[in-house]
């Protein structure tokens, strides 16, 4: 085509509006690349997790390690809750904040035991979360622990207006804690009350840390962002079971990968009268209840 | 040629901005004292809000059982206000009705107003403000379509772009004494009407769309938003438009306050009509689900927090539409402004407290957590309440001058024929007349 005017005929206009161009490209590029841990590729991913590590050392004074670990082919995770056996000691809830780095000041906990009346059954609205007798369980009482159940169809990711939490291949629901804006539109979205808001910035003793991290579980949080449970992904993408299920003292949890013929989930799922909670929502929960006896 | 022309524009627009400039710095004692009450509110509800970004929302009353409020309550109630617009627009484009033509640009203003006050009160909600670009794309993510919220991002954003665009464009062109382009505004117009429909809606569906939440869960809530914010949103443009006509020059019609008085009537009348559905249906069939409309309007056992607030909306908003019905009562200049006073209150109630508060009392595990908006709230929202009325004022302050023809800059012939023969403008010759900017 014939270029009529005469202004970019001028040799250095033209090689100064070429490298603006292609400077200006180049930022776009820049840009539009991948920012959410959702999209970054594994070379970015392991330099911002070095980096990661470096901050929370600095930070907490004790060796960290963040795991980058992804899902593994052949591998989806669900959770079982024996109802029937669940004598409502809440050592879950402890042992999640303490594996988790959950904010001891104000208090976060991801797991909420509910307690609820022989006669109503699963009733959230006769539901009460502060019981505190001298010995549980309470006459008449059962309990039933609610933390996230990784739902298929989760509400929560589909609502997040930045793309912020996503479920992985495995089945897992994950927050990307730094790219999360605190809209908490998800904490709307989320029938079972599972995601938690950091109100104010979370305090969590060095001491108490827990140094093996994963960079979408349990590494510290900010202010001003969303949490929530993860089923331990640092140990379970390690081959290990969630801290709730290890520390249940009545064997009420129980973990494993649904694709594997032999495992326990498998079983339970197949032979045991199973029960999602608010099954009309269609969330198709990786989370079931069962009464084992 | 085209560097003269770009030259002559830069010097028409530093007109417009000297003048406006001008205009705004000029008032009486009234003028400055009210200035100085919104400067001292926008004061308070910044540092109420430098405090909340350095502590946390913990700061508000907002905890994970009722994890929105207040802020999002005004959100909503605003989203309305900005329907003020479209009410004017329909008749005026649609139906030709001349004494309404005239005003609507004062709808359109407070639309600009009512927008940016929406987007500040999503801006303080949220936990980490200093992320907001990660809506934005390309720097950003935008969730779209799945998250409505990016819908709701998306159509506030391009409805404020539309409005201030015709806006400020028939201000720019009044001012320099020509007529708007009619290609570029009324395009921009009819746009603007689905559009202050499509942001009710989508905010609706902000809500709506969520299962864990019976109380959104209802298909009537968008049309609801609808029927309350064709009230709204006209309610404060009447005591506007009072208020305009009483001090400056400015004539507005009182067949068009009367008429906007009915269409009020009727937008109420539906209102009334769509709570008392959901509210025979809630009762009657007496499901689980009746435990938040229950807490709204009779309380649960001991929580009873906004019991009161939910019948002095509903006792309001009766008020008014017995009062806007009434031929007689509308036309009484003491009535039709206790009603309009009404209609505000009964609308910002029933949205600022009763929308987003009970939807989430009690919460998605049962456990009643009562939220009562603490002082950081009040005064963050006052403060964004201030700069609306601020913005509004000021914009206000120079479009009424310009719209009664005092405030003109210097023509440019040279211009004006270039435009003309371009054939993208028409250089109207009866802009001397004062009705020239508002004979949209």
């Amino acid at each position: 085509m014939p270029n009529d005017n005469p202004v970019t005929q001028d040799p250095s206009r033209r090689l100064f509006t070429i490298a603006a161009a292609g400077a200006a490209a180049s930022w776009v590029m820049t840009a539009c690349g991948p920012k959410r841990l959702y999209e970054a590729p594994k070379d970015r991913l392991r330099s911002l997790i070095a980096e990661e590590e470096r901050r929370y050392r600095e930070q907490y004074g004790k060796d960290v390690t963040v795991s980058g670990a992804g899902p593994l082919p052949g591998v989806q995770f669900a959770y079982a809750l024996d109802i029937s056996r669940c004598i409502g000691c809440r050592r879950c809830v402890y042992a999640c904040v303490a594996e988790n780095n959950q904010s001891r000041d104000p208090q976060i906990q991801w797991i909420r035991v509910l307690s609820m009346e022989k006669d109503k059954g699963v009733d959230f609205s006769h539901a009460d979360p502060y019981y505190h007798p001298g010995h549980v369980p309470e006459e008449g009482h059962f309990y039933v622990p609610v933390g996230c159940q990784h739902c298929e169809n989760s509400p929560c990711t589909k609502v997040c207006p930045t793309g912020a939490t996503w479920a992985e291949k495995d089945g897992i629901v994950v927050i990307d804690y730094d790219w999360c804006i605190g809209c908490r539109y998800c904490m709307a979205a989320c029938p079972y009350g599972a995601r938690h808001f950091n109100w104010t910035e979370p305090a969590i003793p060095s001491a108490e840390l827990n140094p093996n991290m994963h960079y979408l579980g349990n590494r510290p949080r900010t202010k001003g962002v969303v949490e929530k449970c993860t089923f331990c992904i640092q140990r379970a993408r390690a081959g290990r079971y969630p801290a709730c299920v290890e520390v249940c003292p009545v064997g009420a949890r129980k973990f494993g990968n649904i694709l594997d013929a032999s495992s326990e989930i498998r079983y339970i799922i197949e032979n045991k009268r199973i029960l999602v909670l608010k099954e009309e929502l269609n969330t198709v929960p990786r989370f079931f209840y069962f009464y084992a006896t | 040629m085209p560097h003269e022309n770009s030259v002559g524009s830069i010097r028409l627009f530093s007109g417009f901005a000297h003048g406006s400039l001008k205009l705004i710095l000029r008032g009486n004692r009234a003028y400055w004292l009210w200035l100085a009450f919104l400067g001292a509110l926008i004061v308070s509800g910044a540092l109420a809000y430098s405090a909340q970004v350095r502590v946390g929302l913990g700061l508000t009353a907002m905890r994970d059982q009722v994890s929105w409020g207040f802020y999002i309550g005004n959100f909503t109630f605003l989203v309305g206000v900005a329907a003020a617009a479209v009410v004017l627009v329909i008749p005026a484009y649609i139906y030709d009705w001349k004494p309404i033509r005239e005003i609507v640009i004062y709808g359109e203003l407070l639309a600009i107003s009512a927008i940016t006050m929406c987007l500040m009160f999503v801006l303080v909600d949220i936990g980490r403000p200093d992320r907001f670009w990660h809506l934005i794309p390309p720097f950003g993510h935008l969730n779209f379509p799945s998250s409505v919220l990016a819908w709701d991002v998306m159509v506030l954003n391009l409805y404020f772009i539309v409005n201030f665009v015709v806006a400020t464009h028939i201000l720019y062109r009044a001012f320099h004494g020509k007529h708007y382009i009619k290609k570029l505004v009324v395009p921009l117009v009819l746009l603007s009407v689905p559009m202050a429909v499509g942001i009710h809606t989508v905010t609706a569906f902000l809500y709506n769309g969520l299962a864990a939440r019976p109380y959104w869960n209802s298909s009537i809530l968008a049309p609801q938003f609808l029927a309350s914010a064709f009230c709204s949103g006209p309610a404060i443009l009447l005591v506007v438009l009072q208020l305009l006509r009483r001090f400056t020059r400015f004539e507005i019609r009182d067949a068009a306050i009367w008429k906007i008085a009915e269409l009020m009537a009727y937008a109420m009348f539906l209102n009334l009509f769509l709570h008392g559905a959901e509210a025979f249906k809630e009762f009657y069939s007496n499901t689980q689900h009746l435990l938040f409309t229950r807490y709204w309007y009779l309380g649960l056992g001991s929580h009873r927090t906004l019991v009161p607030y939910a019948w002095s909306a509903v006792a309001l908003n009766l008020v008014a539409f017995a009062l806007f019905i009434s031929p007689a009562m509308r036309r009484n200049w003491i009535t039709l402004n206790i009603g309009c006073l009404a209609t505000y209150a009964g609308v910002y109630i029933e949205k600022g407290m009763g929308l987003i508060i009970p939807g989430l009392t009690p919460d998605a595990l049962g456990e009643i957590y009562e939220y009562y908006p603490t002082m950081t709230e009040l005064r963050v929202a006052a403060g964004i309440f201030a700069a609306g009325f601020l913005l509004f004022t000021l914009m206000l302050k120079v479009a009424v001058p310009i719209s009664l023809g005092e405030f003109r800059g210097s023509e440019d012939p040279a211009a004006e024929a270039e435009l003309a023969s371009a054939g993208i403008g028409a250089a109207h010759p009866s802009t001397a007349h004062p009705g020239a900017a508002q004979a949209i």
